[in-house]
């Protein structure tokens, strides 16, 4: 599904990924685990395309496409989902409009037939309960006066809506009490599909109790340091980064 | 107005006077008068097209517990000069809600003086959308001088090229005016380094127990929210679309939803012919 070769990328000119390749099998749910400053948000947003992350060599293919070839909101119609780690406050916007907008710009960009406003709704109605947010949240401005949880919630909705062939979830676990880690946990399960990968980057071991990825790599400086199945958890949460680099 | 303005008097101070002087000689000021009843309500729909010289007093009085709720679309001709001037008194008790989108015109004003009655309440929702050359102003004069009144001012420009967007509200509060509620909110969003916005919130408070709020802020769109768009599958276009209906947002804030999308469509259809 995805495959990284070589990766290398820079951002105000200063070198965060250093060689990086990962290859994630379709179906697959990995982990990338890394203390601060490993690069683990600068994968992420160099997956995703944001402006100012600069990718100096190396190749980047999801589904045999050339991701780096395509802008950001192509990188989205061609299957690629980038969770949030602060997902952004849009006054004015309810998010049903945007998630609508958003799907419906996805599908026209894959020459798709877009969504009738029932078809949305039905849609949305079955995600939004699933995560345990109400239609009336969803009726409000994009995240506005949500709390932490109910912001990775929502953004976990608008995952299940957009129905991606590849989720990178950039600290999805950070700010949430345990019951919305598990109702997020749930949902990535629930998801999981032979026609959809999941890139779960975190911090830390916690989320991994729920969501029981098939292989956990390491980052540190930028390259992948370790690879190993869900066991290599546990030995990190024990023994920590610095054993694991050196 | 019956004599041209210069540049020393403060709320001319931005103006595009050049443009006025040129259709100065065909002065043709005309006046308008619009009466509300004590206790009636009433509408008022302003739309302004064409392209010649517009030069309008509009005089508005309300009665005591009168209310007016008005939207003043202002989008002529890109090579027109108008002014507005609308001169509002609100009797005890009244309440005047008005909501202006500024698009057209080489140079556009709209300017409102409101005279607050005793616990009057008056509530502005202003939008301009500049581009090319365009100079755009909502210019306000907000006079409390009778106690417990409420005066709320909303207002939010769009400037791309080398259009200039003014806002200048000045709210006097008089020394008999006690329990004044005020407030101006003004921010402006810059789409290039060639155009120019103006915000001057400015308050004369003689009262001690008034409450008078005011912000004003210049930005450009949010590079982190345009990525979030982008990311969900907005291209670039479409993202700043909807960021910019996002930031005018508030100015529409308290109308029903037809109407408030209706006037931020058509803010928005300005934003894509006047860039």
């Amino acid at each position: 599904m995805l495959e990284i070769r070589d990766l290398h990328a820079t951002v105000d000119g200063k070198a965060i990924l250093n060689g990086l390749t990962l290859s994630i099998g379709d179906g697959e749910v990995h982990a990338i685990m890394g203390p601060n400053g490993a690069g683990k948000s600068t994968l992420s947003y160099v997956l995703a395309g944001r402006a100012g992350y600069e990718v100096t060599s190396g190749s980047v293919t999801l589904a045999g496409q050339d991701l780096l070839a395509l802008d950001a909101h192509e990188r989205a119609a061609a299957g690629l989902f980038l969770g949030l780690q602060y997902p952004v406050e849009i006054p004015g916007v309810s998010n049903l409009m945007f998630l609508r907008t958003a799907l419906n710009a996805q599908r026209r960009m894959r020459g798709e037939a877009e969504a009738s406003g029932a078809e949305f709704m039905k849609l949305i109605k079955a995600e939004a309960e699933a995560f345990g947010l109400s239609m009336d949240m969803l009726k409000r401005p994009v995240n506005v006066g949500f709390s932490g949880g109910e912001k990775k919630r929502n953004e976990m909705v608008q995952m299940a809506v957009l129905a991606p062939k590849m989720a990178v979830l950039d600290e999805t676990d950070s700010g949430l009490d345990i019951d919305a880690l598990r109702v997020v946990a749930d949902g990535i399960n629930r998801l999981r599909a032979p026609d959809r990968s999941t890139l779960l980057i975190t911090h830390y071991q916690r989320l991994l109790d729920y969501v029981v990825p098939d292989r956990i790599h390491v980052l540190v400086a930028g390259r992948i340091v370790r690879s190993g199945g869900p066991e290599l958890a546990l030995e990190l949460e024990r023994d920590g980064y610095v054993d694991i680099a050196a | 107005m019956t004599a041209l303005p210069t540049r020393r008097q403060e709320d001319w101070r931005y103006s595009d006077l050049e443009a006025l002087r040129e259709v100065w000689p065909q002065d043709i000021a005309t006046t308008r008068a619009l009466s509300v009843a004590a206790g009636e309500s009433a509408r008022l729909d302003d739309t302004l097209t064409g392209s010649d010289w517009h030069n309008e007093t509009v005089t508005i009085d309300l009665g005591a517990g009168a209310t007016l709720d008005g939207i003043i679309v202002q989008a002529r001709d890109s090579l027109a000069v108008t002014t507005q001037h609308y001169r509002i008194s609100l009797g005890a008790g009244a309440r005047c809600t008005l909501h202006v989108l500024a698009t057209g015109s080489r140079f556009g004003r709209i300017a409102i003086d409101v005279e607050m009655g005793e616990a009057s309440d008056f509530n502005l929702g202003g939008v301009m959308i500049g581009g090319g050359a365009q100079t755009l102003e909502i210019v306000t004069h907000v006079v409390h001088a009778q106690p417990r009144a409420t005066s709320r001012q909303v207002v939010r420009s769009v400037a791309g090229d080398t259009a200039t967007t003014s806002y200048l509200g000045k709210v006097g509060v008089a020394r008999s005016a006690q329990k004044t509620d005020s407030a101006q909110s003004a921010k402006a969003l810059l789409l290039t380094r060639t155009a120019t916005a103006n915000l001057k919130p400015e308050l004369e408070i003689f009262a001690d127990d008034v409450k008078c709020a005011h912000g004003a802020s210049v930005g450009a769109l949010d590079a982190n929210a345009l990525f979030y768009l982008q990311s969900r599958g907005l291209d670039p276009a479409a993202a700043r679309a909807l960021l910019t209906r996002s930031f005018l947002a508030a100015a529409f804030a308290d109308l029903d939803d037809e109407a408030a999308e209706r006037l931020t469509d058509a803010a928005i259809a300005a934003l894509g012919t006047n860039q």
